[in-house]
């Protein structure tokens, strides 16, 4: 191990694998048609509940396309922080897997529980700290990405 | 030099260090388990009117160390040295519990092996005329346990069908070579486990890192001492689950020497019913040192049990390395008890 | 009527993108962080390729509610910031164009920690 170079014998390796393959045969599984069922009725319905709120912002609001659609993701954040707070997302997290994560519900969930769950450790290195630590790489690599892509686009305007 | 070894690494303990009581306190849905009756206490309160999950684990340990002294029918003055650990980074759950006992403490880490790990120890200490009553705790928290190895508690996400059910609670045993006093049972042979990795790297299946470890000192166990598995009435292993239960039965199979499933069980499978959806089983420090110190010792006591090998194993990873890509570290302390004839 | 099929193209859409992600989970054993990583690094480029505005288009919150969403955001955010004042748009634009949602989470998130507590699940 503390050997860089050093890789298992193919004889140790035959053994893992053996063992790798024993235990994959006596490991439970995930059923994927429920899984995936699951994932698409409540994933849907959070977009649909986003849907909803877009109309209501076009039609009873008076916003723009972009408002309303900016103000459904806020309702989104709004409600699945309440939901987190009151003990119930995590219950729609566990039934519905990518269904709840996906979603921006997941990013308002991934915020919230972390800063509820580290106030005990302060309210500076616990709850402001730790906020970020499930949604922190979200941002960090979307943010990045879409630097990359700026300065790209840039290029090209400037050159074409 | 005399020794007390036998055979490549057991230990004989030829005073049989006599095991004088046993206290456990568990969760809310650890009393909802079939092991309710087992347990000294039951604590709806997953802060056990603390401040914080981890004092609340604290004095669960406190709490079952204090009950397991007072049934012995000592005080914990005469009690020349605890040994103690958690599942907590630091072990803070058995420091912080030692802090109020005032006994000289050892904090020992084997993850949910250490209420063997600290059994072997304290029966050693004993036999060897070192301390002349140990005390042995272990505890774990599902609170703490979450929010250290895993996710906040509100975050949704799935557990995955492999995953296992940290156990809340402490289980406290007494160790004692006062010959004067009555025993539920007594420590006859100790072995030691080594870290045996199979290269698994799910920190949510280690039954399956675990079960090797065991399979390794079940072996070494028997062929020490030249006995079988048919001479325990009970092989109690500690949290492998559903998975690595099975995986140990298939492995001893394989080396010759299979194990009766009607005689040979795991704690994690024992403390929950399957209907507590909590898919493998139970796991943490406190699954095997509440399923020992309150079930086990009760059979025992009634006379159901004459022999049983307790092993208890832990999964050495830490969330650290395992983000740094290493496989987990399996390792499994096993201990002979017997009733006192 | 054209309410009804605006609500059925956001669960149509916005359920299969996350079927998606589950069978990833299912499939690839990736962990949810690293599932939503992905997710928002593909919205930023399947946004700069074109595909995603088109989409996003059609589903409406359907595609602007799931993470690639919030990386398609991030990228017309952008564009549209390098449109208006040049270079430095590079980097005011993705957040300017995702703030609420950030800063909603923020807040909200800040202020539920203050009000409750974490409980064990049952």
């Amino acid at each position: 191990m503390f050997d860089k170079k050093a890789k298992p014998s193919p004889r140790r390796q035959a053994v893992l694998d053996r063992y790798s393959a024993l235990v994959d045969r006596l490991s439970p599984r995930s059923k994927m048609g429920q899984g995936l069922f699951r994932a698409f009725v409540v994933g849907g319905a959070i977009c649909t509940l986003g849907q909803g709120f877009i109309e209501l912002g076009l039609h009873c609001l008076d916003m723009t396309v972009a408002a309303a659609s900016t103000f459904a993701s806020v309702m989104i954040v709004l409600l699945t922080a309440a939901l987190t707070g009151a003990g119930v997302f995590d219950k729609i997290g566990q039934y519905a897997g990518a269904g709840a994560f996906v979603p921006i519900s997941g990013f308002a969930n991934a915020m919230v529980s972390p800063a509820m769950e580290f106030t005990r450790e302060g309210l500076v290195l616990g709850l402001g700290a730790k906020l970020f630590t499930i949604a922190g790489p979200v941002l960090v690599w979307g943010v990045s990405a879409s630097v990359v892509y700026g300065v790209i686009y840039w290029l090209i305007t400037i050159l074409g | 030099m005399p020794t007390n070894r036998i055979g490549q690494s057991t230990i004989v303990l030829p005073g049989r260090p006599r095991i004088l009581a046993g206290a456990s306190i568990a969760g809310k849905k650890e009393g909802e388990g079939p092991l309710r009756g087992d347990f000294d206490q039951i604590i709806e309160d997953d802060l056990f009117g603390e401040e914080s999950w981890e004092k609340a684990e604290s004095r669960f340990q406190y709490e079952a160390a204090t009950a397991a002294i007072a049934k012995a029918g000592l005080t914990p003055a005469q009690l020349d040295v605890a040994l103690g650990g958690d599942l907590l980074n630091q072990i803070m759950a058995a420091s912080m519990a030692a802090r109020e006992l005032h006994i000289p403490f050892l904090g020992l880490y084997g993850a949910c092996s250490t209420m063997a790990e600290s059994l072997c120890i304290a029966s050693m200490l004993v036999d060897g005329g070192y301390a002349r009553h140990a005390l042995c705790t272990a505890s774990s928290h599902f609170c703490t346990a979450e929010r250290q190895y895993r996710f906040p508690l509100e975050y949704g996400c799935q557990r995955p069908p492999t995953a296992q059910w940290t156990v809340t609670g402490a289980g406290s045993i007494v160790v004692s070579g006062d010959d004067t006093r009555p025993a539920l049972c007594r420590a006859t042979h100790v072995t030691i486990g080594r870290i045996v990795d199979m290269a698994i790297k799910d920190a949510n299946n280690m039954g399956a890192a675990m079960a090797p470890a065991a399979a390794d000192t079940l072996t070494r166990h028997f062929a020490d001492t030249g006995r079988s598995p048919a001479d325990y009435d009970l092989i109690l292993t500690g949290d492998l689950g559903r998975v690595g239960h099975d995986v140990l039965l298939a492995l001893m199979q394989e080396r010759g020497m299979p194990l009766d499933p009607t005689r040979c069980t795991d704690c994690g499978l024992e403390i929950f019913a399957p209907g507590q959806d909590t898919h493998c089983g139970g796991s943490g420090c406190g699954c095997s040192a509440v399923v020992l110190s309150g079930h086990i010792l009760r059979r025992f006591r009634e006379g159901d049990l004459r022999r049983v090998l307790f092993m208890a194993t832990g999964a050495l990873l830490s969330p650290t390395t395992s983000q740094q890509g290493e496989s987990i570290p399996g390792i499994a302390h096993a201990i002979a008890l017997e009733a006192d004839a | 009527m054209n309410l009804m099929m605006n609500l059925l193209k956001a669960f149509l859409v916005g359920g299969a993108i996350c079927a998606i992600g589950e069978f990833l989970v299912l499939k690839t054993k990736l962990t949810p962080a690293r599932i939503l990583v992905g997710y928002i690094v593909a919205g930023v480029f399947l946004s700069a390729v074109g595909l995603y505005g088109p989409i996003a288009d059609f589903a409406g919150a359907g595609a602007s509610i799931p993470l690639t969403g919030f990386g398609h955001a991030l990228t017309t955010g952008v564009r549209r910031a390098i449109q208006e004042v040049g270079f430095i748009g590079v980097f005011t634009g993705g957040l300017t164009q995702t703030a609420a949602g950030i800063s909603a989470a923020v807040f909200f998130g800040t202020l539920i920690a203050l009000v409750c507590k974490p409980r064990p699940k049952a």
